[in-house]
């Protein structure tokens, strides 16, 4: 067969994904070296120690996918290797300007986070590489689609459980496990993907049924309705009982645009939007929390030093910042509460400017467009609909940030996939990275030949 | 540290953080430009592999096409499949080396404009010098006469394909 000759020709050696690994690890390195020079004006201590650890899981990570997934997409590891490194000495910066500031103010120093970002870091590779181990196929995901969805509500609902869950400032995300607070729900949207993808698989052929065709756009019948609406009510079950704006914007969201992917009928999207609308009105009235979000974002400086203090400093920092930024270490950045985790953004533009953030941007746009081309080459449906779920919520999850630390949209407060503090949200997009390679290494696979069998029972043969 | 270095790193690392980017770009523009390429030079050949290979692909995981008639390509192999009955009915489709789809949607080879097609309903394709229909999970099955086609079955000379309230048959 064709197939076998044309599909069987070697793996790509993969020495554009190591050639781009050297800028990428230089731009991590390259960040914290200028941590240390622009506040101390030596390298950091810790210097030489932390390079070497990065590159090291840099090389890990590049020989697992060079073993386990060689004909998955170059580009991928490499921004992600990037944005980490990044977002480590960023982080790294802001725990300086907070002991500094401790220091003048005669406080105790306070115990700096980027040590522990460095631990999830390499946990999150060992979480990839193990994806890559464990999960040879996609399709192999299909068989749990059930599965998936019982274990993403029980993560997005663990929170709630009396003992296990913590508050913290307001919003009931974090389980506390030894010490260690977590947020399932990051771990949660992987599988709720995998759920939505092998449920859409099944579905979206009677999904796409058109009952009535109003100003161009075909509605779907009443009765198929159902999903949608308990989307929506999970979604509104996040917001109100565990006060995540951010989470259940990104879960509706996610479903709404992967219904409209597996069905090609942008009815669902008017669907959506109205749902969303109606949702968000009803949540203006009755939560107080969300009401003060949207006075905020409509005029953030309304109340500049009261609830509107974390916007309006993230606008200061970023006009300080301008088109080149003031630099690393030159800023203060530190001004914006929760500068490292929500606000990492702002960081971002205080310090390396709107030039840097269109960089970071790009990078963010990068993954999501490998993520869908992953998804166009998958030869099955589930993979297709897997990459695309996976991408998106990549790229919501940035819009969502991003657009509220800018003022776009309201504030809902999410991480920056990579970026931001916070070993949930890391070692959860370690995982998704590592599925999307898997997708995209399945699609550029040569397909098993056929075998023939000799069970014709129901073939009419015709003799000739 | 004078401000003047410091100035030139932050630059610089501007630069880099553009670098990588750009870096990144020219990756993905010649894995495209690689892409077309190969095309241009055997695009039939890259076609009939890709599709033979989708068609493998689907029989691996568990139906196979069963390989009962193996006529001998050449005087009397069908050269099209017809639609004989239904809305498109007269719509004809050579057949090559490469598959054809059957379906509601708009990107299959043969798109049928009937409420009881799946988007992607069915598949006839080539296998060993006969041809052969799949179902492609589609919510109302496809009959080969009368006969609900579970698994790849091969498309005896005067077999009729019911498809919906369509008909499709091969042709000489």
């Amino acid at each position: 067969m064709n197939a076998a000759t044309a599909g069987a020709a070697a793996p790509p050696r993969r020495w554009a994904e190591a050639m781009l690994l050297v800028p990428a690890l230089v731009i991590g390195i390259g960040a914290y070296a200028q941590v240390g020079l622009a506040t101390d004006g030596s390298l950091p201590a810790d210097f030489w120690a932390w390079s070497a650890v990065g590159v090291l899981l840099a090389v890990a990570a590049h020989v697992a996918v060079r073993l386990l997934a060689p004909r998955s997409d170059q580009a991928l590891l490499p921004v992600v290797v990037a944005l980490n490194g990044l977002g480590l000495a960023l982080i790294a910066r802001l725990d300086v300007a907070e002991a500094l500031r401790a220091a003048a103010r005669g406080q105790p120093v306070p115990t700096p986070t980027a040590p522990s970002q460095l631990l999830w870091t390499v946990l999150g590779v060992a979480l990839f590489v193990v994806v890559l181990v464990v999960v040879r196929d996609p399709r192999q995901l299909q068989r749990y689609t059930y599965t998936a969805m019982a274990v993403g509500l029980v993560l997005i609902l663990l929170p709630l459980v009396p003992v296990l869950g913590v508050t913290i400032n307001g919003a009931s995300i974090w389980i506390r496990v030894a010490g260690m607070s977590f947020q399932p729900a990051e771990v949660g949207k992987i599988a709720l993907i995998v759920f939505f993808a092998g449920y859409l698989v099944v579905t979206r052929d009677a999904l796409a049924v058109a009952r009535s065709r109003v100003l161009g756009i075909d509605l779907p019948r009443g009765r198929d309705l159902g999903p949608i609406l308990v989307a929506w009510l999970v979604s509104l079950g996040v917001l109100v009982f565990e006060n995540d704006l951010g989470t259940s914007l990104l879960f509706f969201a996610l479903f709404v645009t992967m219904l409209y992917v597996a069905t090609g009928r942008r009815g669902w999207i008017v669907i959506g939007a109205l749902l969303f609308l109606a949702g968000s009105f009803a949540a203006y009235q009755l939560f107080g929390h969300v009401g003060a979000r949207i006075d905020t974002w409509l005029d953030p400086f309304a109340d500049a030093s009261g609830a509107g203090f974390q916007n309006a400093q993230a606008l200061y920092g970023m006009a300080e910042g301008g088109i080149l930024g003031t630099g690393i270490g030159e800023g203060s950045p530190d001004l914006v509460p929760y500068a490292n985790s929500d606000f990492i953004i702002a960081t971002v533009g205080e310090e390396l400017g709107l030039t840097g953030l269109m960089a970071v941007l790009v990078m963010y746009a990068v993954l999501v467009e490998r993520g869908l081309r992953a998804a166009l080459a998958a030869r099955d449906v589930f993979g297709r609909l897997l990459a695309t779920g996976l991408a998106v919520v990549l790229g919501l999850q940035v819009f969502i940030v991003v657009g509220g630390v800018t003022g776009l949209i309201p504030l809902t407060g999410l991480t920056t996939p990579f970026m931001s503090a916070g070993g949930s949200s890391l070692i959860a997009n370690w995982m998704l990275i590592a599925l999307l390679l898997r997708v995209g290494d399945a699609a550029a696979s040569p397909a098993p030949a056929p075998v023939p069998i000799v069970d014709d029972a129901l073939t009419e043969v015709v003799p000739r | 540290m004078s401000q003047l270095t410091l100035t030139l790193i932050q630059l610089g690392f501007l630069a880099l953080l553009w670098f990588m980017v750009l870096s990144v770009a020219s990756v993905m523009r010649s894995d495209l430009f690689a892409r077309r390429r190969a095309k241009s030079s055997a695009r039939a050949d890259a076609r009939a592999a890709r599709s033979a290979a989708k068609a493998s692909a689907k029989a691996g995981t568990g139906t196979r096409p069963t390989p009962a008639a193996r006529p001998k390509p050449g005087r009397g192999s069908p050269r099209q499949l017809v639609v004989t009955a239904g809305a498109q009915s007269g719509l004809s489709v050579e057949l090559g080396a490469t598959p054809i789809t059957i379906g509601r949607a708009e990107e299959n080879t043969i798109a049928l404009d009937d409420d009881y097609v799946s988007g992607r309903h069915a598949r006839v394709y080539p296998h060993e010098g006969s041809w052969v229909v799949e179902d492609l999970g589609s919510t109302n099955g496809t009959f080969l006469g009368t006969t609900k086609v579970t698994s790849p079955t091969v498309i005896p000379s005067s077999g009729t394909i019911r498809i919906g309230k369509s008909e499709l048959k091969l042709r000489k």
